[in-house]
């Protein structure tokens, strides 16, 4: 076997060398192929990357329970019976649910009046705990700070603003450490949310609401009443039991059967999450299909190049049979020609996406809300190897259809004296 | 001949058949027509014989060459090279069959253009597989004895048409074949080159090897010991 290969492989070495200008071309189809083929990958895999950095805007890997009724009956008590989860169900929560990363409440006024001197804006208002920061993704621009557990236990007036609402107030000043007036109070401004990528959302942007200690919104408003419940599981995978526990936890405070799943309306991210991983996969491949169709094209061109070698050296073809070459070593030759092709083509392919990526990588994407949204191209390894199995398998098909070809040759026919 | 790796197969002993053909046909179905190019064709043919086979063109000689080299098979009738039955053989075997047993020599010399003569001769010993260490020393040794050992590294169309003929000749007997079959080996050739060839041959067979010679060339016919003549598909 090992002797066979090698051989075909030296047969491959001396056969005869096809007209150059003819090579070249179709080494740049294949070429041209493969450049597209990486690029349209290049930009499905960077749009996949900025989806989950947007994704992750919201905060990554949570759920948020919103409060209903109950739908059954339970302990004698009848079905559609509205429960109402109040600021103490937080610290039970997070006492009593296993496998919980962390748990933040969320108290609302949707429309607050936030003045800063003569500027009045028309905002929501979130009471939220601590851990909200984290898992909601508030991430507080450099020079301010989240809420912290002082601002809680002493209901401080304290503020942290969405970047947007921030702006809308100061413009260009600096707002960290100012004062400002939310409903006629004055808060002071701890900090500002960085400007983060975010294409989901409830009740609206985090960049344009405010967040103050949810003990201090209860002071402000006498709300003591949830608007939702934000949950994080220690793992992803973990989420399905976290929602179950917070279910058992509250249904054995406020009586309902934790099996009814639609006393909260749930959102689960990672559900969702899950349902855009394969949506983005579709993309991918859909872009894939699109460049795979590309280089085909260039296949074909090799196939053709093969056949036109075929027909030139059907006299070679016919002496070698008559020394006693075997079928293999004749299709042998012939296909690794092909694959010569096409890998040297999908090389050059390769370098010159590369090289484009690189460039691109250059290019500054801020400020341009449709390439914040695409993303950047990027090539991955598993990009490379889906590029280098679409090429092999290309060249395989080139070379195997001329060299079925070449295996029919008819060594008597062509030897005939002219 | 006493390299490590490499064994030549000694021609055959006089008077064993090499070649016993009987009843041959071929007929060639182009479609249309059926065209029978061999008429019920026997021949025998003794190791160490030297035959020349003529017949004016289209009389079914290229086809007997063929059939005798293992280039095709006969539509019906037997035919064993060296007691060994060829017909129902697959392709694989064929050329092993040719690569072992067949030494070709053509008209048109059929050489491949692109390797030198060394790599020319080699190529019957890459396919019967023998190492490179010997296959080095037995191409220098065929192209030696066929005088070209100063035009080694020299591509085909560097060389005169005698000089092709001779690599091609030594590249018929490397693996030493049980028959060199020629096809018009002086066709294509000037008178002198010609009789270079014919002494090339003469000298061939009288180390032992038995020839078959297709031609027209009274000359040539005349320096084998037996003549068969070929018409309209039937041995005369």
């Amino acid at each position: 076997m090992f002797r066979s290969l090698l051989l075909v492989f030296r047969l491959f070495l001396r056969s005869s060398r096809v007209q150059k200008k003819r090579a070249i071309l179709t080494i740049a189809a294949i070429a041209w192929g493969s450049l597209s083929l990486l690029l349209l990958l290049a930009f499905g895999e960077g749009l996949k990357r900025q989806l989950l950095v947007a994704r992750s805007g919201l905060g990554r890997n949570i759920a948020v329970l919103w409060p209903g009724e109950t739908t059954r009956p339970w302990n004698g008590l009848p079905a559609g019976r509205p429960i109402q989860p109040r600021i103490e169900d937080i610290e039970l929560i997070s006492q009593r649910v296993a496998d919980l990363y962390a748990v933040s409440g969320e108290t609302r006024s949707w429309q607050s009046v936030y003045r800063y001197g003569t500027t009045t804006v028309n905002r929501r208002l979130t009471g939220a705990s601590l851990a909200y920061g984290e898992i909601r993704n508030h991430v507080a621009r450099s020079g301010g700070r989240f809420l912290d557990p002082l601002d809680e236990r002493l209901r401080r007036r304290v503020i942290f603003l969405g970047d947007e609402l921030a702006a809308d107030l100061f413009g260009e000043q600096e707002p960290i450490g100012r004062m400002i007036e939310v409903d006629d109070v004055p808060y002071s401004v701890v900090g500002v949310m960085i400007d983060k990528l975010q294409n989901n959302a409830y009740g609206g942007p985090d960049a344009s609401h405010g967040v103050i200690p949810i003990t201090t919104f209860e002071a402000q408003y006498g709300e003591r009443e949830l608007e939702n419940i934000v949950v994080k599981a220690q793992r992803p995978d973990r989420m399905p039991a976290v929602l179950k526990g917070v279910r058992e936890t509250l249904g054995a405070k406020y009586r309902f059967d934790p099996e009814d799943e639609r006393v909260f309306a749930t959102w689960d991210t990672v559900e969702g999450g899950a349902l855009m991983d394969k949506i983005t996969l579709g993309v991918q491949l859909f872009l894939g299909l699109i460049g795979a169709l590309t280089l085909l094209v260039g296949g074909i061109g090799v196939a053709n190049i093969m056949y036109a070698v075929v027909t030139e050296r059907t006299t070679e073809i016919g002496v070698k049979m008559a020394l006693g070459a075997r079928p293999g070593w004749i299709t042998g030759p012939l296909v690794l020609e092909a694959l010569t092709y096409t890998l040297i083509g999908g090389a050059l392919g390769l370098i010159m996406a590369t090289g484009l990526v690189m460039i691109l990588e250059l290019v500054p994407t801020e400020g341009n809300e449709a390439s914040e949204m695409l993303g950047k191209p990027t090539l991955s390894l598993p990009i490379a190897i889906a590029n280098a199995a679409i090429l092999g398998t290309i060249g395989l098909l080139a070379g195997y259809f001329p060299a079925r070809r070449a295996a029919l040759v008819d060594p008597a026919e062509t030897l005939r004296y002219e | 001949m006493s390299e490590r790796g490499f064994e030549l197969r000694s021609p055959a002993q006089g008077g064993d058949d090499v070649i016993r053909m009987e009843r041959i046909r071929k007929v060639y179905d182009t479609g249309k027509i059926q065209i029978e190019a061999l008429k019920g064709v026997d021949l025998q043919v003794c190791a160490g014989e030297f035959v020349a086979i003529v017949g004016p063109s289209g009389s079914g000689k290229s086809t007997l060459m063929n059939l005798i080299g293992c280039l095709d098979t006969p539509t019906s009738g037997t035919y064993e090279l060296r007691g060994e039955s060829v017909a129902g053989m697959n392709k694989e075997q064929l050329a092993t069959i040719r690569n072992r047993r067949v030494g070709f020599v053509f008209q048109s010399f059929n050489l491949l253009p692109q390797i030198s003569a060394f790599e020319n001769v080699e190529l019957p010993l890459l396919f019967g597989g023998h190492s490179t260490r010997a296959r080095r020393e037995r191409v220098a040794e065929l192209l030696e004895r066929v005088g070209l050992a100063d035009r080694m590294e020299h591509k085909p169309t560097e060389l005169s048409g005698g000089q092709m003929q001779r690599v091609a000749i030594a590249r018929a007997v490397a693996m030493g074949p049980d028959i060199l079959l020629a096809d018009e080996p002086t066709g294509n050739l000037d008178s002198s080159s010609g009789q270079d060839i014919m002494s090339l041959f003469s000298d061939l067979w009288s180390r032992g090897h038995t020839i078959i010679v297709i031609t027209h060339d009274s000359a040539l016919a005349k320096r084998a010991e037996r003549q068969i003549e070929i018409r309209d598909g039937k041995i005369n």
